[in-house]
């Protein structure tokens, strides 16, 4: 029996790929993605379901499929998208729900895996070099992104102490970069100064892209429990990440920022709470948890730099390379329901 | 995706980390430390004509707490101890300092990338025990460099034992260490507590240094007298518990804190009788 897996925020960067990531995995026979909007990225045998992700459709979902598989990763991490309001419905609520349906009596969820994120750790100046997975945060949280990811936390923890007979991984991804996601901090290296607040170069870690979905897919596959960061090697400093994208910084007043953070967004330079944090005091954590559980890094922090960098300069000079994809329902539809469509298994062999 | 287009990150195995800059995870860089120890070179041989007795106690390998008695407005123990080391046993000393660096602009990177490391126990784990280094600290903190001239060589209260603790859990050997001369060298007349709060400074002092080469602008200012500098280094403390431990036992600790302020304290007195002249020795 293969698994039977629901995937939240299908329309979003990080649901779509990991869908597509499962749709290659053979031990994987369901997949089912809920969003309000539709993916981005091609998917073959992915069930899309359009809907808000509330409590009573995820709960009817995982009871018609029999989901014993449930990756969330539909948190949003990024301020500048939506306002904080928003932030809390769509992490706090969102997963409320989630967890509820994946709670229900006679539940047959078995596996939960959850994207959250570093940010929980916040930015001080006590903080520690490196936060492991049970240090605590030295500052107070400051903004909705933070404030929210911790309730999502306090959420996922208690379904996991409630439900012991469910196998739950948190995954902790620290800044992503790579050649297809856009991030403030990914916008911020494509401006052609990069910002800095003035007489601080702090250290940052960061994460590719792909060892993101690998992260995920290890999990899965492994059958890992627990909390884990997830971060590539190495500690980088702000003006050296600036100078692996062939950048210069452009020091910012380090006291105020508040006040100038609307006047910058109008110019096009977005830096949002959690990213000023970051390049006050960076944020380093230990990310030796996942690494005894088999998992392997294929980018340190400054190869996920050089990564993204590379590609941003390909995009400068040939523009996307991959054409754009647009879901289209009835096509989607008709190759995954009409009995007129042959399963690529059962076509004859050409002589 | 994308990722068939682009290079394969490994090679041999290995994964390539295009680093630019030797900048550490602890935010320290060899090559700033080189430009340290070359504008400080003339300071230590010169200026303080620094002299050891005892180096020879200090580990050429495995991980190290240094402790010592801290003095001077701004002190200029921690450099001569981390300049006498590094260029000695050309091994990193790292200077374990609470936040009042790290949140400064300029100054804060600057003590990162000289070695500064913040003072917090997992970071002091990771460095002694894991990374066996060296890292130096000072347990009076900013109540030594605080201190008037008239209370000079009185050693303030070791903190809460936390250097004990941390030197236990990692398994690391104390080795204590008294500085005479770093207090007559930027001496403290005066403080106005007014100034202090007012710039977010735990004491702002008016130094006889300041009296004396004021007339040369903001950087005689922070010119430190020409004060010797005598470095003891005491016989290595090894306490009788197996390390990584969660916590010890809290009197264990404060009397083993206690005792080794005893020592730097008398070695200071013993140090001090014999010393014919604050300027020559």
């Amino acid at each position: 029996m293969g698994k039977r897996v629901l995937v939240t925020g299908l329309g979003a960067f990080w649901g779509g790929r990991v869908a597509q990531a499962l749709e290659a995995d053979p031990s994987v026979d369901v997949i089912v993605g809920l969003d309000r909007y539709e993916p981005t990225v091609p998917l073959e045998r992915t069930e899309f379901v359009r809907s808000d992700e509330s409590y009573s459709i995820l709960a009817r979902i995982v009871k018609a499929a029999r989901i014993d598989t449930i990756v969330h990763t539909f948190l949003v991490l990024d301020s500048t998208q939506m306002r904080s309001r928003k932030i809390h419905e769509i992490n706090v609520i969102g997963t409320m729900n989630l967890v509820a349906a994946a709670s229900a009596p006679h539940s047959t969820v078995r596996n939960v895996v959850v994207k959250s994120s570093t940010v929980v750790y916040g930015t001080g100046a006590q903080d520690p070099v490196y936060f492991g997975e049970d240090s605590r945060r030295t500052t107070p949280p400051r903004h909705m992104v933070e404030r929210s990811l911790l309730e999502v936390e306090g959420y996922v923890r208690d379904f996991a102490v409630d439900n012991p007979n469910v196998t739950l991984a948190m995954l902790r991804f620290s800044n992503v970069l790579g050649p297809d996601i856009s991030t403030p901090l990914s916008k911020a290296l494509e401006l052609p100064l990069t910002p800095s607040l003035m007489g601080f170069d702090p250290r940052v870690q960061l994460v590719h892209e792909t060892d993101v979905i690998r992260a995920i897919t290890h999990v899965l596959d492994n059958g890992v429990e627990g909390i884990y960061n997830v971060a590539g090697d190495g500690l980088v400093p702000w003006s050296e990440v600036a100078a692996i994208c062939g950048k210069r910084t452009f020091p910012l007043p380090p006291y105020g920022m508040d006040l100038l953070s609307r006047p910058l967004s109008r110019l096009g330079i977005d830096l949002p709470p959690e990213l000023l944090g970051l390049l006050r005091y960076g944020r380093g954590v230990d990310n030796r948890r996942l690494k005894q559980t088999g998992f392997e890094y294929h980018y340190t922090s400054a190869g996920t730099v050089a990564a993204f960098s590379d590609a941003a300069r390909l995009r400068s000079t040939v523009g996307n390379p991959t054409a754009e994809y647009k879901y289209e329902q009835d096509v989607e539809n008709f190759f995954r329901h009409s009995p007129v469509v042959v399963p690529e298994a059962e076509l004859p062999k050409r002589d | 995706m994308s990722e068939a287009m682009l290079e394969e990150p490994t090679s041999d195995g290995e994964l390539v980390d295009p680093r630019r800059s030797d900048v550490d995870e602890w935010g320290r860089s060899e090559r700033m430390r080189e430009v340290a120890r070359a504008v400080y070179g003339p300071l230590y041989r010169t200026w303080h004509r620094v002299e050891w007795e005892g180096f020879d106690k200090l580990p050429r390998e495995g991980g190290a707490l240094l402790v010592s008695n801290h003095a001077g407005a701004i002190p200029s123990d921690a450099p001569s101890i981390m300049h006498g080391i590094e260029t000695e046993l050309a091994r990193p000393v790292y200077g374990l300092a609470d936040e009042i660096f790290k949140r400064m602009p300029v100054v804060g990177t600057m003590w990162s990338r000289v070695g500064g490391v913040l003072a917090h126990p997992d970071n002091a784990y990771r460095l002694l025990r894991e990374q066996q280094q060296l890292a130096l600290v000072f347990p009076e903190g900013t109540k030594g460099t605080g201190k008037h001239v008239s209370e000079r060589y009185r050693l303030r209260r070791f903190g809460r034992g936390g250097f004990v603790q941390i030197a236990m859990r990692a398994g690391v050997p104390v080795i204590p260490i008294a500085v005479v001369g770093a207090e007559e060298a930027m001496p403290i007349l005066y403080k106005s507590p007014a100034l202090a709060k007012l710039f977010g400074l735990p004491y702002f002092p008016i130094t006889a240094n300041m009296i004396a080469f004021g007339g040369l602008g903001p950087l005689g200012m922070i010119l430190d007298l020409p004060s010797k500098i005598r470095i003891r280094v005491l016989d290595p403390i090894t306490f009788d518990v197996e390390p990584d431990r969660p916590r010890y036992s809290r009197s264990l600790i404060m009397d083993e804190s206690e005792r080794i302020r005893q020592l730097i304290q008398e070695a200071l007195y013993d140090m001090l009788r014999h010393r014919e002249s604050v300027w020559f020795g």
